[in-house]
């Protein structure tokens, strides 16, 4: 289990991770998610022991402090992997074995099993320049894996590839995580990535640690209405405009309330009615912008596409809201 | 197609402009004396006569003067890349006080006219040095360590550069993996250095077999290289076929080397990142690193200081004589003109070398980096480009001895003109200057030129908006790398150089070799002059902070 306690990292006299505590157990993945300049990545070399911090990192109980970085049974892969470009598939995936003195038979066993994990068998000698992005995340993670390191910290894994490709490999990275029952910590900018491949996640806010939980308590309790939108809450409506919403929600009253884009929903018998200002179509559904009466402007989606300047009556969604800070 | 024609027709016509004068420079001061030399060594009989070049090259004493040449600069480039490598980490991974200024003396030597490292030297380790009871004056060792003392820098400069941006986070991954520094080292830091490292090594050794100043001052009549035997050959004993044949031994070893160390360069991964990572602080575990680099600071500060203080002293007593002394022409006998004078001549022949070498460089340059449409048209700058470094493979002595042998005569007679000096000199500067300007014109994105057309600028308008701000900062840097180059080249110079308007480096040589501390003491402040000129032009350069001689 790792544990850090009140750790704090500084440059040149700037704090760059200030006073965080966590705790991570066994088996678990935890995502450290924050906004560029946030620590994360600090934080994340500073368990790696590329940085120095001050306060505790402990490991089973055991402090690291002045532990080196290759002694402390960790793995860290990049966002761009940073395989070693002068070594095949196989002997980037073999470096690590090779550490561990880990015999020559039992090595080329490993290998290639770790290759079918992460999908490429038969990639074994291929060199990394020869390979697309996804593929040598995908040896990356192979490497990390293979001396099944007590803690595997991952940079950004996935920030550096395409939109349709970054879904597909979290599904896959969070299965390969879960099957081969792997204790991580990652860092990621993008909640997404966050939710898609992590148990809990831990949100980091200039060097400090706004909020941790799992992703359900994450998400259906923001701490303020900054971490409502950085978790992918369209918009936060406060005051009157809170009210008026919670009140035709049938839920109590709070000072603010963040809303997802599906929160309303186009309903001719809604409690709400307000003027379309732009519609635009998606694959599943039409997804409006109307200025409500009282309460300003709001995303909603419809199943028919009204036209700009329609009136429309909006219902909304309860379990699409949440109540920052509650 | 009327169009098309004439723009590709306005496209020839311009290479061919460009091209014409440094290709008729190079055929006539360049091509033409070399071939001229290799005429005369291999046809020394009217005919192609192989056996009397065997026979040249079964002497002993060129045997000795090859062997000697090889096995000292080999030991000279492995003691260079091994102190150098500690200390180019030390100098651009770490951060620890004084820094700056250890970084700057330590790329002193480079830029120092080889003479001056000679008497440097000889100062230290000599029969009146400091350490004369080391008993190093005369011996390989003395050549050695003055081989090191030039080159270090070079792997310094070369490879700091490619450290200096090295992406930190292989190695990290692979400590994160288990792998411990050395072992991180060897297989993920070496491996990324290594182009760095060969580029520097291949230069480094080429610096060492054609380093002509030392081994001449250093090494006395008892150790030759084949540099110095081919200067014996011609000026002692008169054998001008025998000093041809080993040019062109040397002309066809160097270039075999530069072949060689291009192909092993061209392995670096060109995707590799580059960023500027935060340099670490200095702790326990980097004290060989230290330890290592204030060895190689040892070297260099060493005789430097032995020179200014040998400098500072007449009989025995601390005084500017030395330096006051310069404005005359010394004694028994004295020279032809003051040294000051000499001082004048040097700064305006570096002067006229620099702006030929500007010039010519400019024109390859362009020439050499205009876009291709075709593949021949392609493969003809290819041609120009390569054509440009191949005074980079002779030696400026072999340059100098061709000029000396092909321009003496006939409708050639140009030996004593006074501009063959300050030409010699920037035909031996100008792969110096293509390689810094070649890379910052070619790395201009082409779409700029069309993006300024596309807005209605003209060709030379395009030129002056686009490249110019682009090239001016290397421009300058190659101006004082020409004119450093020039103040001390001496290879080419000691061959061409006119009795009455000797040059600084030349100077100094003499003084040497004449007797009486006098002339001593006026050798050594006359080497604290050229020493001092070059630095200031080099930290000039410095400060413009223009990657150069990594890209050599």
């Amino acid at each position: 289990m790792l544990s850090l306690s009140e750790v704090s990292v500084t440059y040149d006299g700037e704090t760059a991770v200030e006073d965080v505590s966590l705790e991570l157990a066994d088996g678990e993945v935890l995502a450290l998610l924050g906004p560029s300049g946030s620590g994360k990545s600090t934080l994340l070399r500073a368990v790696a022991g590329l940085e120095s911090a001050t306060g505790a990192i402990s490991w089973d109980g055991r402090a690291l402090r002045g532990v080196p970085t290759h002694k402390r049974g960790f793995a860290l892969m990049f966002q761009d992997g940073q395989l070693f470009s002068h070594l095949t598939v196989a002997n980037n995936v073999v470096y690590p074995m090779r550490l561990r003195r880990i015999p020559s038979a039992e090595r080329r066993k490993r290998v290639d099993d770790l290759l079918d994990l992460v999908g490429l068998g038969g990639y074994q000698d291929r060199l990394p320049g020869t390979l697309s992005g996804g593929e040598r995340q995908r040896v990356a993670l192979a490497r990390a894996l293979a001396v099944e390191p007590r803690l595997l910290l991952l940079d950004e894994p996935l920030s550096a590839l395409d939109a349709g490709l970054r879904e597909r490999l979290a599904g896959d990275l969070r299965r390969i995580l879960h099957e081969a029952g792997t204790t991580a910590l990652m860092v990621t900018h993008d909640q997404e990535e966050a939710f898609a491949v992590s148990d809990r996640i831990a949100l980091l806010r200039d060097g400090r640690l706004v909020q941790q939980g799992t992703l359900q308590e994450v998400w259906a309790a923001p701490v303020d209405t900054w971490a409502a939108l950085f978790l992918g809450y369209a918009r936060v409506l406060e005051g009157p405009a809170a009210y008026t919403v919670l009140k035709a929600a049938g839920m109590d009253p709070a000072g603010a309330v963040a809303l997802r884009r599906s929160a309303f929903v186009a309903d001719p018998a809604g409690p709400l009615t307000g003027t379309v200002v732009s519609a635009r179509a998606t694959p599943e559904q039409h997804r409006l912008v109307v200025r409500l009466d009282d309460v300003g402007e709001v995303d909603a989606v419809a199943d028919s596409a009204p036209a700009p300047g329609e009136r429309v009556g909006l219902r909304v969604e309860p379990n699409r809201l949440a109540i920052p800070g509650s | 197609m009327t169009f098309r024609l004439g723009s590709s027709t306005r496209r020839v016509a311009t290479l061919v402009a460009l091209a014409a004068l440094p290709v008729a420079v190079l055929a006539v001061f360049f091509v033409l004396p070399v071939t001229g030399m290799v005429q005369r060594g291999l046809f020394a009989s009217g005919s192609f006569d192989p056996a009397a070049a065997i026979r040249v090259l079964q002497r002993s004493e060129v045997q000795r003067a090859l062997w000697f040449t090889l096995w000292s600069s080999g030991l000279a480039t492995v003691l260079s890349v091994a102190l150098g490598l500690p200390a180019a980490f030390a100098l651009h991974r770490l951060s620890f006080p004084l820094q700056r200024v250890i970084r700057a003396g330590l790329l002193v030597p480079f830029v120092l006219p080889t003479v001056v490292v000679g008497v440097a030297f000889r100062e230290l380790i000599g029969e009146a040095g400091l350490l004369a009871g080391l008993g190093l004056d005369g011996t390989p060792t003395a050549i050695i360590l003055g081989l090191v003392f030039f080159n270090a820098s070079v792997v310094i400069r070369a490879v700091g550069a490619a450290w200096e941006s090295l992406d930190p986070r292989p190695g990290e991954a692979a400590a994160a993996l288990g792998a411990g520094p050395a072992r991180v080292l060897w297989t993920i830091t070496l491996p990324a250095l290594r182009p760095a490292i060969v580029s520097a090594a291949s230069v480094v050794f080429l610096f060492c077999a054609t380093a002509f100043g030392i081994v001449l001052t250093l090494g006395g009549v008892r150790y030759n290289s084949i540099e110095t035997e081919i200067y014996k050959l011609t000026f002692t004993l008169f054998d001008l076929p025998g000093a041809a044949v080993l040019s062109v031994l040397q002309l066809v070893v160097v270039i075999g080397l530069l072949v060689v160390a291009g192909r092993l360069r061209s392995v670096a991964d060109p995707a590799q990142s580059r960023v500027v990572p935060r340099r670490r602080r200095v702790s326990l575990r980097d004290l060989p690193v230290l330890l290592s680099t204030s060895v190689l600071v040892l070297l260099v500060a060493g005789p430097l200081l032995a020179l200014l203080l040998g400098s500072l002293r007449v009989d025995d007593r601390w005084s500017l004589g030395n330096y006051v002394a310069l404005q005359t022409p010394g004694f028994d006998p004295p020279l032809p003109v003051p040294v000051t004078t000499a001082l004048t001549t040097s700064l305006a022949v570096a002067v006229q070398a620099s702006v030929i070498a500007l010039t010519l460089g400019l024109l390859v340059a362009f020439a050499v980096t205009r876009r291709s449409r075709t593949r021949a048209e392609r493969r003809v700058r290819g041609v120009l480009d390569g054509l440009f470094m191949v005074p980079l493979g002779v030696s400026a002595v072999t340059l100098g001895l061709g000029l000396y042998l092909t321009l003496g005569s006939g409708a050639l007679d140009f030996r004593d003109e006074p501009w063959l000096v300050p030409l010699a000199q920037a035909l031996v500067a100008l792969p110096l200057v293509v390689r810094t300007l070649v890379p910052v014109l070619a790395s201009v994105d082409d779409r700029l030129r069309q993006a300024a057309a596309g807005l209605g600028a003209g060709p030379l308008r395009a030129v002056m908006t686009v490249d110019v701000p682009a090239v001016w900062k290397p421009l300058l840097a190659s101006a004082g790398f020409a004119f450093a180059a020039s103040l001390g080249e001496f290879g080419a110079t000691s061959f061409l150089v006119r009795e009455e308007r000797p040059t600084l480096p030349v100077v100094i040589l003499r003084l040497l070799s004449r007797p009486g501390s006098e002339n001593y003491g006026m050798a050594l402040a006359a080497a604290c002059v050229l020493a001092a000129t070059t630095a200031v032009v080099m930290l000039l350069v410095e400060r413009l902070r223009v990657p150069s001689i990594g890209a050599l």
